[in-house]
């Protein structure tokens, strides 16, 4: 919808003073927002450069699979690498059949009626808690009432919670692309709703769901708050490389936990360290990202209609 | 199904399919119901939970209500007067969060303008794809960046004692919001009628006139709910603040005081207040608090979001 | 199988086979979680509580894993008050404190679980009040402490206690201090304030190394911390019990033979007498390899005569 490129006709012909100063403003003002966007994209690209610059000491593939050593001051990140994707794994695994279904729901089934917009009004609510709040909840809900204790399972779940209504919307906006008229074609052919929803509709939308998905990833294995008093531990001991050391019940290191204890609790720990937990977090989150990016250009560049 | 073909013979049977598909089926659609309603059983389940914690103690003679909203004293765990005043909280969540939207709100929108109005396709893509990756960046590398990077600077060129304080988490804060202001300002520059941008190009104006004059007054609903979803973002961030506004309970003087905000003060101390305690219940009431706004300013701005699609 | 009633327009179907198999190593890694694979076999001891003493106990269970391979054990921090929480609920095996319990915490774990709590010294802490390297103070008094730190004090600038700090205009006094119910902050207002409180606006930093961090990079800035928390940035005052009297510097002897005012003991509380895989962390914890770990903490070690229990 941008404008046509703008070339005053009447400049063709004479450049008046108005044209001249009109022309001016118009660069002056391209040059002012350019450069506001460019100091968005800088600390971008400064931060990664600082981050990894600081890291590169202890950025190796030692680092990921050690163990963290002499009172996590030296060694590497293992534990709060299996962790992260401990959490992550089981709190999508939750989250997104619930997410997807909701957003069936809400898309495929839900007329247009007070209930339904209840039901939307929960879900831009339950985007917006802080995620502090779902902590407290986590912490009321799943440690205390439901006695999990502080375990993977509670904070996987208050994670789920957290990611939910972004699936859910994620998932409603792939839904909503697809053309009424696939739907009403195959209806018309004797499907049943359910039927429709199946052959058709997620097929085509398949792509824009899992986008949605993977973004969560990314953000489950970022957060912080919601697993602080859930399921995160300070450090457990855990045998260099070993894919399963934890059992649901038990309490879990992760990433971005890690992060906040190196750089805030751990007295004399080597320099590099929490710089290179940061980089192994960002890095692993950004490519998460650029994943589900790519495969939302590549998909819609294959879109048929 | 059955009686459908039994009404008459002239009407050939319905092709009927096996139970066990039409009993899957139904039960699929049990599920699909079900998860429909989650948000809602989740939301008040969340209000519930938080409640339940909280509750305890409001109705407590001990505990004071307006105290606990106007007082600047908190002392939690004092031997001889216990006081539970988050007033200092609040105008230090107050003051990061307006700190950050002065930051934030004129390159939120300046970004939106400049993608939607003046550049090519190609970059708007890449500018896109960059702002999205800067608005995953988890709030703790951001804390960390704070506590480091931004500390050290702040430190060097305001000459502040600290480094951790409202300016920083103010700073961070803003980078934070930043790309949701302009995403969503962005769709609402979009959503402003092709006609009116022609409207306005027939009459000759420059591209900072079709901005000032035509789009941003079109698209002021939608940039202002751009805006309350920055600032709800803002208040709800826990971590980054938590790590890089300085941990100091007092209402600030100035943007390179420390301060303490709601958010952070519960990640500090509910990990130290034990499960039924006083002081336990009381984060759990300022979690409530915290809840109350942060779904006020979420829900003003959804209501200005549709607000401004009805209208059209 | 249902049919497809228009199985002309079906694109995307790869798309659909890679969200099955997805779903399906989501499934399987969580059925591994659950299952539990080599490590059922391994027993788990919990351990929660002091921030204080949240390093050395991070660095026993690290050391504990290659004595003893098939014990696990989980450290988190919290504060002491959360630790004896937790012990008084049961859900711990182990709780690290650097206070001791009072009296109505040992009745309510018995109320709760019918066992007394059993309390082991396992070593000792200085508390340090440090400063930045620049400040040119040496010593102070513990009244002069209380009159920075505690709620009415009249001390706001380093001019009133004498001492110019080079290179700075504003000499504000930069307090930092504990985050409310850390034990440390506790001790800190129980021995230092009298049980005053602290005067609201410090910096109430979340861990021993924030402040001590903090403090190093703060020249106004005054702290306190474990004396293990040191680095090469801050300086540890020398402190007199009272005005006048003869400051004692932090040291491992000025705090085993009690004349460092601010020295405190640090101990384990487990659920009546340790048993098992418990006794025998508790063991080695008290052992010389255990003590030897403390020490390289930063912490007092017991005396060789208390290590046998």
């Amino acid at each position: 919808m941008s404008p046509p490129p703008v070339t005053p006709v009447s400049a063709r012909f004479t450049r008046t003073p108005l044209v001249v100063r009109k022309e001016r403003q118009q660069a002056a003002v391209r040059l002012v927002l350019l450069a506001m966007a460019v100091l968005m994209v800088l600390p971008l690209l400064a931060i990664i450069s600082h981050l990894i610059i600081q890291a590169w000491p202890a950025l190796s593939w030692e680092f990921l699979v050690d163990v963290p050593r002499r009172g996590m001051t030296e060694g590497g990140i293992w534990p709060a690498l299996v962790g992260t994707v401990y959490l992550v794994v089981i709190s999508l695994a939750v989250s997104a059949p619930i997410g997807v279904l909701a957003a069936i729901y809400l898309n495929e089934y839900a007329r247009d009626n007070w209930f339904t917009r209840a039901i939307n009004l929960a879900v831009i609510s339950l985007a917006g808690v802080p995620s502090i709040v779902h902590a407290l909840f986590g912490l009321g809900a799943f440690v205390y009432a439901a006695r999990f204790g502080y375990s993977i399972l509670a904070a996987s779940l208050t994670l789920a919670i957290m990611t939910l209504p972004v699936i859910i919307a994620s998932t409603r906006e792939a839904l909503a692309a697809v053309p009424a008229a696939f739907r009403e074609a195959c209806w018309n052919v004797g499907a049943t709703r359910w039927q429709t929803i199946r052959a058709i509709v997620l097929p085509n939308s398949i792509s824009g769901i899992l986008t949605g998905v993977i973004l969560q990833v990314s953000r489950a294995a970022g957060e912080t708050a919601p697993i602080l008093f859930t399921g995160a531990v300070f450090f457990k001991a855990v045998q260099r490389g070993d894919l399963f050391p934890y059992r649901l019940t038990d309490q879990c290191m992760a990433l971005s936990m890690h992060l906040y204890t190196v750089s805030t609790q751990v007295p004399n720990v080597r320099e590099a360290i929490p710089w290179a937990t940061a980089v192994v977090l960002l890095g692993a989150v950004l490519a998460v990202n650029a994943a589900a990016i790519a495969l939302r250009v590549w998909l819609r560049n294959r879109k048929r209609w | 199904m059955a009686s459908t073909s039994s009404t008459g013979a002239a009407v050939p049977p319905r092709p009927t399919r096996p139970r066990r598909a039409v009993w899957g089926e139904r039960g699929i659609e049990l599920l699909i119901y079900a998860s429909g309603v989650s948000a809602i059983v989740f939301i008040l389940a969340i209000l519930f939970f938080i409640f339940r914690e909280a509750a305890p103690v409001l109705f407590s003679d001990r505990f004071s209500l307006t105290q606990f909203l106007f007082s600047t004293e908190w002392y939690p765990t004092s031997v001889s007067n216990v006081r539970y005043g988050t007033l200092a909280l609040s105008a230090g969540t107050l003051a990061v969060t307006v700190l950050a939207m002065i930051l934030a709100v004129p390159f939120g929108v300046g970004g939106a303008v400049f993608l939607s109005q003046f550049c090519g396709p190609r970059l708007r893509e890449t500018l896109k794809i960059i702002i999205e990756l800067l608005a995953a960046i988890p709030s703790v590398v951001w804390g960390f960046i704070g506590l480091t990077v931004m500390s050290r600077l702040i430190v060097t060129y305001t000459g502040a004692p600290v480094g951790v304080n409202v300016l920083n988490g103010g700073i961070i804060l803003a980078l934070m919001s930043v790309p949701i202001i302009v995403s969503i300002g962005e769709d609402a520059l979009k959503a402003v009628p092709d006609s009116y941008v022609e409207a306005a190009l027939a009459l000759g104006v420059t591209r900072w006139q079709l901005v000032f004059r035509v789009l941003l007054p079109a698209a002021r609903h939608g940039l202002l709910a751009a805006v309350l979803l920055g600032v709800g973002r803002a208040i709800g961030e826990t971590m980054a603040v938590l790590m890089a506004t300085g941990h100091a309970v007092q209402i600030p003087h100035g943007i390179l005081d420390s301060v303490r905000t709601l958010t952070a003060n519960i990640a500090a101390e509910l990990g130290e207040a034990p499960a039924g305690s006083e002081h336990y219940q009381v984060l759990f009431l300022t979690g409530v608090l915290l809840f109350a706004i942060t779904m006020l300013v979420n829900l003003a701005a959804d209501l200005i979001i549709r607000g401004a699609r009805a209208r059209k | 199988m249902m049919g497809h009633p228009v199985s002309g327009t079906r694109p995307d179907r790869p798309t659909w086979a890679i969200a099955a198999t997805a779903l399906l190593a989501a499934l399987a890694v969580l059925a591994a979680c659950g299952g539990g694979g080599p490590q059922s076999q391994t027993t788990t001891i919990q351990n929660k509580g002091s921030d204080t003493m949240v390093n050395v106990a991070q660095a026993w269970a690290e050391a504990y894993k290659l004595a003893a391979p098939a014990v696990d054990v989980e450290v988190s921090g919290g504060g002491s008050g959360v630790g004896i929480a937790a012990l008084i609920r049961g859900t711990v095996d182990i709780a690290t404190s650097s206070r001791n319990m009072k009296p109505e915490e040992i009745e309510q774990a018995r109320r709760h679980t019918g066992q007394t709590p059993k309390e082991i010294i396992v070593g000792y802490d200085a508390l340090a009040v440090y400063v930045h390297k620049s400040n040119p103070l040496e010593a102070v008094s513990n009244e002069q402490l209380a009159e920075i730190f505690g709620e009415g004090g009249a001390t706001v600038n380093w001019a009133q206690l004498g001492v110019a700090i080079p290179g700075v205009t504003d000499d504000t006094i930069v307090r930092v201090s504990r985050q409310s119910s850390s034990g440390t902050y506790e001790f800190f207002r129980d021995h230092v304030l009298g049980k005053r409180d602290f005067k609201l606006g410090s910096r109430d930093m979340n861990g021993s190394k924030e402040v001590v961090e903090l403090v190093g990079s703060t020249p106004t800035a005054i702290g306190y911390s474990g004396m293990g928390y040191a680095t090469p940035a801050v300086k540890m005052l020398r402190i007199s019990p009272k005005t006048g009297e003869e400051p004692v510097a932090p040291s491992v002897e000025n705090t085993l033979n009690k004349s460092y005012p601010l020295a405190r003991s640090l101990q384990l509380y487990t659920l009546g007498e340790p048993q098992g895989a418990v006794k025998a962390y508790v063991a080695w914890i008290l052992s010389d390899a255990g003590q030897q770990i403390l020490a390289e903490s930063g912490y007092v070690p017991l005396p060789p005569e208390q290590r046998r229990q």
